[in-house]
């Protein structure tokens, strides 16, 4: 290949130098991109490939599938709660099992915690630091820092004191040597463009929501009966209510009830007086990034839904956030998605190292397979432990590709909005409308690298006061007498058919995530999971379809492709996290990713 | 560092996936360390699992800290090795300590940008064997290491002022620190280890 024109309608040419970065750093879980840049250091082909192996499924195999969520939630550090969540409705879908109003709206609460914390921290911790230079920070002058925070927000952090302290750590910490959660960054690249103020604003806000997750966890605790790794039960929620208890363990008393009310309006203070003005300032200065890494998004974006506002009601008569597809453009309609549909979803391996009957065919989830098959195309430059450059012709990534309708999908805060605005969804298109005014952009700027970080803080808005709405609907149901959590009627096996099968889902903050699950004499019998980073980065399909990270990336003009921001920023804003849709083969020590220019 | 008031918050943390093999190592140890001793108010035994970032509020809020991990020193399978204060983010440098991308270094790093983190530190490290068993137990070298290590933790508590007592007889399932058959004995009993 040379030159070729995707199914899909993206140009891809290779013979251009080729640029590995290796791994992708501040994501969770291996991933390896290769592109070849032309003359003018424009991205003209791009490959994503996730180099890892993973086989959950083997595990669950022959477990009480009351248990799947404990072992799903331990895939990943990062999104234990969206796994729980997702298998506890996939068994309740295979047993027919409908949840009380109260474990609706509690589960709901702690996945709204959850968008608004996990958006938090990726926006601030993993992505920020793509757009904000904390080394150019350290010249700030705190005087012109306060003014500039107090013109853009009222947030009360602000006093030039303040910014004269944080500096003075800052610099302390810098000059220490461990610059800790700040290495691997390109300070000083030329694609920068913050003043050194902004710099300082946005790295005190980086600390100030490191510093509040230590309250917004708290929520997770009070439902979920401890953090880490809260509890969850098929049937309901673990936590009884019991407004008049003081102090025992696990129960759902007034006492804890405010707590959580006044976390709820310190995350609403929070977003609303210093993400989304961050968002705001930052953009303003990256305003070209209207213009790249939209990818897939403008064409074929895919959500399940989710936040159900009435228990057991999975149809976007319910889902807060809604579920469709929107495919080839078309924004006038949005299709139905149903996870159990044969022809709907499925996973293509052609180009993954994974072995089907027919590799030219796709499976659905529930007839999936995962038998390992790792072998090098014969294009590939290097040796199977030092690969130059992987042969995208032949088997190239450890993920396999899934596809609705044999289309490639975006998943993820942008394809979620972008369905809720083809849909007329006021709650989402109003606060878009606002952002493109203020910044002054067009509607298709939303098609882009800009518009998925700003979609992303947009939905931790949303969340933060969905947040509010969740509880007082729980408060509104306690002072009705309504204290039911769990449906417990077929908690015991016995009450079990022999043969069950189910499909849940979930948005999980990064996008659409689906688990399948076929029970036999009560056990598991098979378990197959459709993570949100297998959509958006997987490899080509059969028909040679490329997906969302590979499209993306596509036409971005780099400043220097010996350090390639440029593509860290793409990449990031999809928010990445291959924890789950991989698994280490072999673990390396490196710290610093690797980036080679061919 | 010795002979601390009995306030001081101590936090013993595991760290380390499950799922894979030796990688569980440090959730192990602190899960027998919690079925195995009780301790003083002042003291919080986390399962701290792969949470990386999220881990930071629990670190800064503490002021020592034992930490139970799955390390690659590059010596024998099985091999124990503590360091102390100091040297723990220095050592930590040297490799991942976990296969996250968020090593324990950035929490240890974030918790001190925050002006807090703990002053005592010591890290309790156990060589790995296998790391690819997906879905695997501790390997034997490794899991002979967890007896050592509970001692090697209680002594430094002791050094902190704070005396974990032993249970009259371990906690039962259900009581420990991992529920819902992902506790050790559970876990290991899975079908697919004896079947398959």
């Amino acid at each position: 290949m040379t030159v070729v024109t995707t199914p899909n309608g993206f140009k891809l040419d290779n013979s251009g130098r080729r640029v590995v970065v290796d791994p992708v750093t501040r994501i969770e879980g291996h991933l390896r991109l290769e592109v070849n840049v032309d003359d003018k250091n424009v991205i003209r082909n791009a490959v994503s490939t996730g180099t890892m192996f993973r086989g959950l499924e083997i595990i669950l195999r022959g477990r009480d599938p009351r248990d799947a969520w404990a072992f799903t939630q331990r895939i990943c550090g990062v999104c234990t709660g969206v796994h729980a969540i997702t298998s506890v409705r996939t068994v309740e879908d295979a047993l027919g099992i409908a949840i009380p109003d109260n474990a609706n709206i509690i589960r709901n609460l702690m996945h709204a915690t959850l968008y608004a914390q996990d958006h938090l921290v990726h926006f601030y911790h993993l992505h920020a630091l793509d757009w904000v230079d904390v080394v150019s920070a350290l010249s700030a002058d705190a005087k012109k820092t306060s003014r500039l925070a107090q013109a853009v927000s009222s947030w009360p952090l602000s006093s030039p004191g303040y910014f004269r302290d944080l500096q003075t750590r800052l610099k302390k910490f810098v000059e220490s040597g461990q610059l800790g959660p700040f290495k691997n960054g390109y300070w000083g690249h030329p694609a920068y463009k913050l003043p050194p103020e902004a710099n300082l604003m946005a790295v005190a806000h980086y600390l100030e929501a490191l510093d509040f997750q230590k309250d917004i966890v708290k929520i997770q605790t009070v439902f979920g009966g401890k953090n880490p790794h809260p509890d969850w039960i098929v049937g309901g929620v673990p936590s009884a209510i019991n407004v008049d208890g003081s102090g025992a363990v696990g129960a759902i008393n007034m006492e804890r009830l405010n707590l959580v009310g006044k976390i709820i309006d310190d995350t609403i203070a929070f977003i609303d007086q210093v993400y989304i003005p961050d968002l705001l300032a930052v953009a303003s200065f990256y305003k070209d990034w209207a213009n790249w890494g939209g990818g897939l998004s403008s064409m074929n974006v895919l959500a399940y839904g989710d936040f159900p506002d009435i228990a057991n009601d999975y149809t976007n008569k319910s889902l807060l956030l809604p579920r469709g597809a929107i495919v080839g453009g078309n924004l006038k309609e949005v299709q139905e998605v149903d996870l159990k549909d044969p022809g709907q979803i499925q996973e293509f391996v052609s180009h993954s190292w994974y072995h089907y009957p027919d590799d030219q065919k796709g499976l659905h989830p529930f007839n999936g397979i995962t038998e390992p098959n790792f072998a090098l195309g014969p294009n590939t430059k290097g040796t199977k432990t030092d690969i130059k450059a992987i042969d995208e012709g032949a088997k190239y990534s450890w993920l396999k590709a899934p596809r609705f309708k044999g289309q490639a999908m975006e998943v993820g805060p942008l394809a979620r909005w972008v369905v809720g605005y083809a849909l007329g969804r006021e709650d989402i298109k109003e606060p878009v409308d606002a952002v493109l005014k203020k910044l002054n952009v067009p509607v298709t700027a939303l098609f882009s690298t800009l518009g998925r970080t700003a979609a992303r803080g947009l939905e931790c808005q949303w969340a933060a006061h969905r947040m509010k709405h969740f509880y007082n609907k729980l408060i509104a149901n306690i002072k009705n007498g309504n204290l039911s959590t769990a449906n417990v009627a077929k908690w015991e096996p016995s009450t079990w058919p022999n043969e069950a099968k189910g499909a849940g889902f979930c948005e999980a903050p990064r996008g659409a995530l689906g688990h399948w699950i076929k029970i036999k004499d009560t056990k598991i019998d098979s378990y197959q999971i459709v993570v949100p980073t297998t959509w958006n980065g997987s490899p080509r399909d059969p028909a040679g379809n490329i997906g969302a990270f590979e499209a993306a990336l596509l036409d971005t003009p780099m400043a220097d492709p010996e350090k390639p921001l440029e593509i860290l920023r793409t990449i990031h804003s999809f928010d990445p996290c291959l924890a789950c849709s991989t698994h280490v083969i072999s673990p390396d020590g490196r710290e610093m990713a690797a980036v080679k220019v061919r | 560092m010795c002979c601390a008031p009995r306030s001081r918050r101590v936090l013993v943390l595991g760290i380390g996936n499950i799922l894979w093999a030796d990688e569980g190592f440090g959730v192990r140890a602190v899960e027998e360390f919690h079925r195995r001793f009780a301790c003083p108010e002042n003291v919080t035994v986390m399962d701290g699992g792969t949470q990386g970032l999220y881990l930071v509020p629990h670190v800064a809020a503490a002021d020592a800290l034992v930490v139970f991990d799955a390390v690659d020193y590059g010596l024998d399978p099985g091999s124990l090795m503590l360091v102390h204060d100091d040297e723990v983010p220095k050592f930590a440098g040297i490799r991942k300590m976990s296969l996250h991308q968020t090593g324990f270094q950035e929490v240890l790093s974030a918790a001190q940008l925050l002006g807090s983190g703990p002053k005592s530190l010591l890290l309790i490290g156990c060589q790995p064997l296998d790391l690819e068993d997906w879905g695997g137990p501790l390997t034997p070298p490794v899991r002979a290491q967890i007896e050592p290590t509970l001692a090697a933790a209680c002594a430094a508590l002791r050094q902190w002022g704070i005396a974990p007592a032993p249970r009259a007889a371990p906690l039962a399932v259900g009581e420990g620190l991992l529920g819902h058959s992902t506790d050790h004995d559970a876990y290991e009993r899975r079908p697919a280890a004896t079947g398959i």
